[in-house]
């Protein structure tokens, strides 16, 4: 289907389902249960998982096919968020334009600072991309954001206000961002037994955009422009001598992938209509580096598992407080009760740093292929019990 | 390598597959029925605290948390009640809010705007919060006050001292109990006047961001009037942790006087590195060098240690306040935990109060409703004196306290003295101040 193969196929269509069917599938815990605590499947995080999915899998095109490691794609998240909120604040508040442009601009952006930094490759690539990063961080965080011209509104961050011009903005429109009408917070919720599951159209705006930016990275990993980009992974120095020139390819990635961050930031904008410099600092720059080792670089679904995973501690850890694990061993007693809050204490509430940690360090040493590795592990294990009697396949999986 | 294989079948399918996906979210656009946002209707109501648990500002977000819980405590009946007791209006009854057991659901916002609305949001989306408040840094304050007016929830405010929370960008749906860059101005200014003169060289530090900028404003317009000079007014980043390189341009600028626009860490290294480049034995024009903090905490006074002693700033509150409210709050909050609130604590304590009262008169935890029985209120007992929630831009006017470094503590807690109680009149503002100019209230926003 869509000139891909059955297998690639068969990844989008799973991504699909999963992509549908979220609301449902993050929420597994009825609502007032203990375990509910865990449960993902509201509208903010459900967002938050396929936006930095976007972004994750356009930094796996630049990383994971061509092994330039940049760490300043936050830079590109940052100027996407900022024009998508000018577009709210100048036309109003349809989604549209904004998305458009923060594609554009971060374009622009990428083009620019591509062209600077791949001059150079490895490290010093990475520190000319973070120096770069970093100075749009600074001119966003306060250079652009004085009182006399400001761009960015500084450590507040950019917002809508009521006396902005707005031009198309009309009487009946939502006042928050929508799509032709249909409100990014309109949310339909449907009960279910014990379970609540929460439909929200913003989630499935960017769903929908992360599909067609899923089946863009699938259809760019098979075309030759990508095995040349594979090829400048594996050797670029052979590939400059067989008289290629790889700098316009590297280029291309480079763009691309930062036109997949703006869109990403543009997305972040649209479903919460403010951008903030934070967005840019170098700690989101490495966040996207993480996301893409965790899920499993090169790989094509492994950013995007990444990106949740990350986001899921982020959201879900960060709230558990002291006063949540006394209600879990409150069935012990007291003594014990207290020795295991202060055993798990330092693991969860603002201690998830740590915990995620601990986490990416396991999965980098014992599944250097990330998640997906570990996927692939746990499949061919079911795979050896389930042909147990019969003779060894004698087939090797290729590895990605 | 990229064969295309249209076949009609194929389009067919492909094609209902989008129109299926394109044609999915419409079928959500429903709103649900409740007619406000979160509207609770099992026997308990949640409330989301969101304060800074790392970050510069975190001591004071574990403080307010701690407030927090107290305030809790006491509505839902245990405790002693303080300040409960002691506060004029009599509508609650210590059996939660409307009868229903008030829950609590924390966040971090690591004083960042993004991640404090991440934290605000899934505290409305998913723990159903018919109320949000926290904050300690007024960039953050504002953000989420933004987005609890979209969202339609009520946002009490907490440790946010910048002019424009209540000004340029003030919310219908969003409160403040805590007062304002304009009024320290106008509260420090008469003591400066008495203390220093009327011929004064100023020279301002301040945090680069919404607060730090409004109370620049603010301090330079309320001493330029009584005389003095500003000589320059420099912006360091918020993230700062080194303020030496600020510092030494100092000492040749010919001022007489350093004006520290800084709060929590960063006011606590920047009067470190002031206090070790011998700016406070120096003599300028014939003068003793000064220094001023025109916020000061208690906390920020420990942080600093020696430093502080003889240094002016103004204050919400101060746990040696000997009103009766100030008392009973103390001694909750000391009985607990041991050791005296902060002013951070009082205010959040405050709010929460006051909003627990506000959906009681009301009857309804609509925030439209709760907003109305908020607008005008006039009540006493809270630590403060008489105080009024101004209805115009949704401000507390109440009296200020103007406090030094104490020379000689005798604990560790004993750090600050209040030199003046400034009455409320006194730092009373229009609506329409130039400083506050900008904005616009709008209409409140039940969500749903």
């Amino acid at each position: 289907m869509f000139g891909l193969d059955k297998r690639d196929t068969g990844v989008l269509i799973i991504v699909a389902l999963l992509a549908l069917f979220a609301p449902i599938i993050l929420n597994p815990f009825p609502t007032d249960s203990a375990m509910a605590q865990f449960n993902a499947g509201y509208p903010d995080l459900m967002q938050k998982f396929v936006i930095f999915g976007i972004f994750a899998i356009g930094f796996n095109i630049l990383f994971g096919l061509t092994g330039y490691l940049s760490f300043g794609h936050a830079a590109f998240l940052g100027i996407g968020s900022y024009s998508c909120v000018w577009m709210f604040k100048l036309l109003g508040y349809n989604v549209i334009p904004g998305i458009f442009l923060s594609i554009l601009i971060s374009g622009l952006f990428a083009l620019l600072i591509g062209f600077v930094s791949l001059r150079r490759s490895g490290i010093y690539f990475s520190i000319l991309t973070l120096a770069f990063a970093q100075m749009c961080f600074a001119l966003a965080y306060s250079v652009l954001s004085n009182p006399r011209f400001n761009l960015t509104n500084g450590e507040t961050g950019l917002q809508v206000y009521a006396n902005d011009p707005q031009w198309f903005h009309r009487d009946g429109l939502p006042d928050l961002p929508h799509l032709f009408g249909l409100s990014m917070r309109a949310t339909q919720k449907i009960q279910v037994g014990a379970w609540e599951f929460q439909f929200n159209a913003g989630y499935y705006l960017c769903a929908l955009i992360m599909l067609v930016c899923f089946y863009l990275a699938i259809r760019i990993f098979r075309s030759p422009f990508g095995m040349m980009l594979r090829a400048v992974k594996s050797n670029q120095q052979r590939m400059n001598y067989t008289g290629l020139n790889s700098r316009p390819y590297t280029l291309a990635a480079f763009v691309i992938s930062g036109m997949y961050a703006g869109l990403a930031g543009g997305l972040l904008s649209a479903v919460d209509p403010l951008a903030g410099a934070e967005r840019m600092q170098w700690t989101a720059s490495g966040e996207v580096v993480l996301m893409t080792i965790l899920g499993g670089a090169g790989t094509l679904i492994g950013p995007v598992l990444g990106a949740g995973f990350i986001k899921y501690f982020e959201n879900i850890f960060s709230k558990i407080n002291d006063n949540v694990l006394h209600s879990w061993f409150a069935f012990l007693p007291d003594g014990m009760e207290d020795f295991m809050v202060f055993i798990i204490h330092p693991f969860i509430g603002k201690g998830w740093h740590l915990t995620l940690g601990i986490l990416f360090m396991l999965v980098v040493i014992y599944l250097p292929g990330g998640l997906v590795e570990g996927g692939q592990r746990i499949q061919g294990w079911f795979r050896k019990r389930g042909t147990k009697t019969e003779a060894k396949a004698g087939k090797t999986e290729p590895a990605e | 390598m990229d064969k295309s294989n249209l076949s009609r079948r194929g389009v067919l399918k492909s094609g209902a597959l989008t129109s299926a996906g394109l044609a999915l979210p419409t079928i959500f656009t429903a709103q649900s029925a409740a007619a406000f946002t979160n509207d609770p209707t099992g026997s308990t109501v949640t409330l989301g605290f969101n304060v800074p648990q790392t970050g510069p500002y975190a001591d004071e977000g574990a403080d307010e948390l701690r407030a927090y819980q107290l305030a809790v405590e006491h509505i839902n009946g245990g405790g002693d009640g303080g300040m409960m007791n002691t506060f004029s209006s009599k509508a609650l009854k210590g059996s939660g809010i409307l009868g229903k057991e008030v829950k609590y659901v924390t966040g971090d916002t690591q004083t960042k705007s993004d991640a404090a609305r991440a934290s605000a949001k899934s505290m409305i989306e998913k723990d159903g919060a018919v109320m949000i408040t926290g904050g300690s840094s007024s960039g953050v304050a504002i953000a989420v006050q933004g987005l609890c007016q979209e969202a339609g929830v009520i946002f009490m405010a907490g440790l946010t001292h910048s002019n424009d929370t209540t000004g340029k960008d003030k919310k219908a749906n969003g409160f403040r109990h805590f007062f304002n860059a304009y009024m320290s101005g106008a509260a420090l200014a008469p003591v400066l006047k008495s203390l220093y003169g009327d011929n004064r060289r100023a020279y301002h530090l301040t945090a680069d961001y919404t607060w730090g900028w409004t109370q620049e404003e603010s301090i330079k317009a309320a001493t330029e009037a009584l005389g003095w000079e500003t000589v320059n007014t420099v912006k360091t980043p918020l993230a700062a942790t080194d303020f030496s390189s600020y510092i030494a341009p100092v000492l040749n600028s010919g001022a007489d006087v350093l004006v520290l626009n800084h709060y929590g860490g960063n006011m606590v290294n920047s009067l470190t590195n002031a206090v070790q480049f011998g700016l406070r034995e120096k003599q300028v024009n014939g003068k003793n060098f000064e220094i001023v903090v025109p916020l000061y905490s208690r906390l920020m006074a420990k942080g600093a240690g020696e430093n502080v002693k003889g240094i002016h700033g103004s204050t919400n509150w101060h746990w040696s306040l000997q009103d009766e409210g100030s008392q009973a709050f103390v001694r909750s909050f000391g009985t607990k935990y041991g050791f005296p609130p902060s002013q951070a604590a009082h205010t959040v304590y405050c709010q929460t109060l006051l909003y627990a009262d506000a959906v009681e008169r009301a009857g309804s935890f609509n925030p439209c409703a709760v907003a109305e029985a908020l607008e005008g209120f006039e009540f006493d007992g809270l630590g403060n004196g008489k105080t009024l929630y101004r209805a115009d831009d949704h401000q507390c006017f109440k009296d200020v306290l103007v406090v030094r470094g104490k020379e000689n503590p005798t604990s560790e807690f004993d750090l600050l003295e209040v030199v003046e109680v400034t009455p409320a009149a006194q730092v009373t503002y229009d609506v329409d101040h130039p400083m506050f100019a900008g904005g616009a209230l709008g209409s409140c926003n039940p969500g749903a």
